[in-house]
């Protein structure tokens, strides 16, 4: 199945929205996800592991180094896809 | 080990301990299922001397500052040892700060070098900052890709000149790394590390953890940590034991690790052995009733026999299981960065598993009371480390006063931060501002903190003035940010708080707009700096000539507040 950027992004958003249980819709790329969600770095590692899952790939914690909002992150993932 | 007391420097005890356990392993560093490389250390050596002397040749001399930048792995330890045996500086930051942090701490520790890895350099290359740091002459990246924009980085692999580099001996009173405690605030604080402040540190923690041939750490704190740079690198390896790094922190791997590596020590911030906790009483509340009974009385029995001091050789022999799930070497767990609950350090206890927890700053070397477990003690941060003095400043009717540090282990001060210095160390003592006690059996018990500063269970320290700027222009007459704990102590190191205090203008008040504007700002801080109620004040904050805020004035005003009253959850 081939994505695009945008189709990436919205799928992220979907799965993070899902994970920590808030409302979807609530999320935006733009997004610091430690900010928003107010999660810990071990929770973010959590949702390494989910997004790995769910796109068959290998995101390397130190690749992610830095990385705190989806866009970037669905750009990280886009390109390993 | 090396005889420490023979050596003058960092350089010097690295660079015989490559010679007398040359054929050993030192380093072993893994990706997920994956082994990267394994090195002894004459492996280690042979990469770290091209490094060495590449560095030399471009310039780089005796007190010259070197930054690293890097998540745990081997290239740290590789860097710092070329950084050491040149007669370097090391300048090791947090790599979770934020780019443009990480160049403030870059400019002020005047570092000429920085090696850090690609990613990291795809951030920091672009962030504000890097045009005013402009001390910083070559940079190293590691693992760049083939065709990758290095920004004007050289790469690491390449970066490397043939021939034997020339050992630069430093004495033990020299700059052996400047660490910064904090940092993030207007204020950097580099603490000035000597060679004899790590050589002294790290007799002091070998006598009572001992490291030898054969012993595995697994380093899972971050290597600029004071802990992991004596417990991850320095100590094994004047030792001649091993360290082992994984390039992930994810939970499922770091569990794989114990039983593949054969680890001996761990060092953990209290939040992961928390997780730990939870992943472990899981699985025992999930046994079917009867096996659950057996094993709740091998615990008892496991209890029982261990009361004195630990027999790892009994524990592991009653419960093989939790013992094999860590890979049935496992000497002991070290726990640092922040207090960890008594009742966390009792539960690993009663399996069997010794958690060495104990009390440290970075200004005092790594630790100053580590728990010795004769016997083990869940409520205290144990006794004071050989070489150390502690007493308790002014102690109130209780005993309880600051707690303050004489050692060869205390730094020499704060980067360019003289009158910080002399507020820290007064008399050659190091006052901590953390308020505690002895007990009769020479245990320190830590109450509070006279400090203005949280700490959290994932080790961060968080200087309310850094909080402040989050709420910078809200429409308020006038606002300041405080450790709950420091207005009205708790007797207590868990479980820390924020708050906001507010003054009004003439006839304004709490308005719903108002709480929901403060709401907002709080949630775009990260989830450890939020502040966690309000407290709204009636008077003028004592200020002084310069109209700077006079916090410990406000504090004793506020004080007088109840505080199950004065603060509103937000």
């Amino acid at each position: 199945m081939t994505r695009t950027l945008d189709q990436t992004t919205q799928e992220v958003l979907d799965l993070a929205a899902r994970h920590f249980q808030v409302a979807p819709g609530t999320l935006a790329p733009s997004d610091d996800f430690f900010r928003k969600l107010g999660i810990n770095s071990l929770q973010a590692l959590e949702l390494l592991s989910r997004l790995e899952n769910h796109f068959s790939i290998e995101l390397p914690d130190y690749e992610m180094q830095g990385v705190s909002d989806f866009q970037t992150l669905a750009e990280r993932i886009q390109s390993r896809l | 080990m090396l005889d420490l007391s023979q050596y003058q420097s960092i350089g010097e005890a690295l660079r015989d301990a490559m010679q007398k356990y040359s054929g050993e392993i030192c380093l072993i560093e893994a990706d997920r299922e994956r082994e990267n490389h394994r090195l002894t250390y004459r492996d280690f050596q042979q990469r770290a001397e091209p490094l060495a002397k590449a560095l030399q040749d471009s310039g780089f001399a005796a007190g010259d500052r070197a930054s690293i930048i890097m998540t745990n792995q081997s290239k740290w330890l590789i860097s710092a040892y070329a950084i050491f045996y040149t007669g370097g500086v090391l300048v090791p930051l947090d790599y979770k700060l934020t780019a443009p942090q990480q160049w403030d701490l870059l400019r002020h520790s005047g570092a000429s070098v920085l090696i850090t890895e690609y990613p990291i350099w795809r951030q920091l290359s672009v962030a504000e900052g890097r045009a005013a740091c402009t001390n910083l002459r070559w940079v190293l990246v590691t693992e760049a890709p083939a065709n990758a924009d290095l920004g004007g980085a050289q790469r690491w692999e390449e970066f490397s000149a043939a021939g034997a580099p020339q050992f630069v001996p430093r004495e033990r009173r020299d700059l052996a790394s400047i660490v910064y405690s904090s940092g993030t605030g207007g204020q950097p604080k580099g603490c000035m590390m000597t060679h004899d402040n790590y050589l002294e540190q790290c007799v002091a923690l070998t006598s009572l953890y001992p490291f030898w041939p054969g012993v595995r750490y697994l380093s899972i704190l971050p290597t600029n940590h004071a802990i992991d740079f004596m417990v991850g690198f320095f100590g094994p390896f004047t030792c001649g034991a091993a360290v082992v790094h994984l390039r992930t922190l994810r939970p499922e791997f770091v569990r794989e690790a114990f039983p593949k590596y054969q680890i001996t020590y761990v060092s953990l911030v209290p939040l992961v052995l928390k997780n730990l906790q939870k992943g472990l009483q899981a699985r025992f509340d999930a046994l079917p009733a009867r096996k659950r009974k057996v094993f709740d009385f091998l615990v008892r029995v496991n209890k029982a026999l261990t009361r004195s001091h630990p027999r790892l050789w009994l524990s592991r022999r009653l419960l093989p299981q939790v013992h094999n799930a860590f890979g049935g070497g496992l000497r002991a767990m070290i726990v640092g960065g922040a207090f960890t609950e008594p009742q966390t350090l009792q539960f690993f206890y009663d399996l069997g598993i010794p958690v060495a927890n104990g009390y440290g700053l970075t200004e005092a070397g790594t630790a100053i009371t580590v728990n010795d477990l004769k016997p083990f003690r869940a409520d205290t941060v144990g006794k004071p480390l050989p070489g150390m003095e502690v007493r308790i400043l002014h102690p109130d009717a209780a005993g309880n006063g600051e707690v303050a540090v004489r050692s060869k282990t205390v730094m020499s001060g704060y980067l360019n931060e003289p009158e910080l210095t002399a507020r820290a160390i007064v008399d050659g003592w190091l006052h901590t501002g953390d308020l505690g006690h002895f007990d009769a059996q020479g245990h320190l018990h830590l109450v509070g903190r006279k400090k203005n500063m949280i700490v959290t269970e994932e080790g961060k320290n968080i200087y309310p003035e850094d909080i402040e700027g989050a709420f910078d222009s809200l429409p308020v007459k006038e606002l300041c940010v405080f450790a709950a704990d420091y207005i009205w102590p708790r007797r207590s190191m868990v479980g820390e708080q924020l708050i906001l205090v507010l003054h009004f203008e003439p006839g304004q008040n709490l308005t719903d707009e108002l709480r929901r504007e403060i709401v907002r700002r709080n949630n775009q801080l990260l989830n450890f700096k939020r502040v966690h109620g309000l407290v709204v004040f009636e008077n003028d904050f004592p200020r002084n000539a310069s109209q700077k805020v006079l916090r410990d004035s406000l504090r004793d005003l506020l004080v007088g507040l109840d505080r199950a009253t004065a603060v509103q959850p937000l």
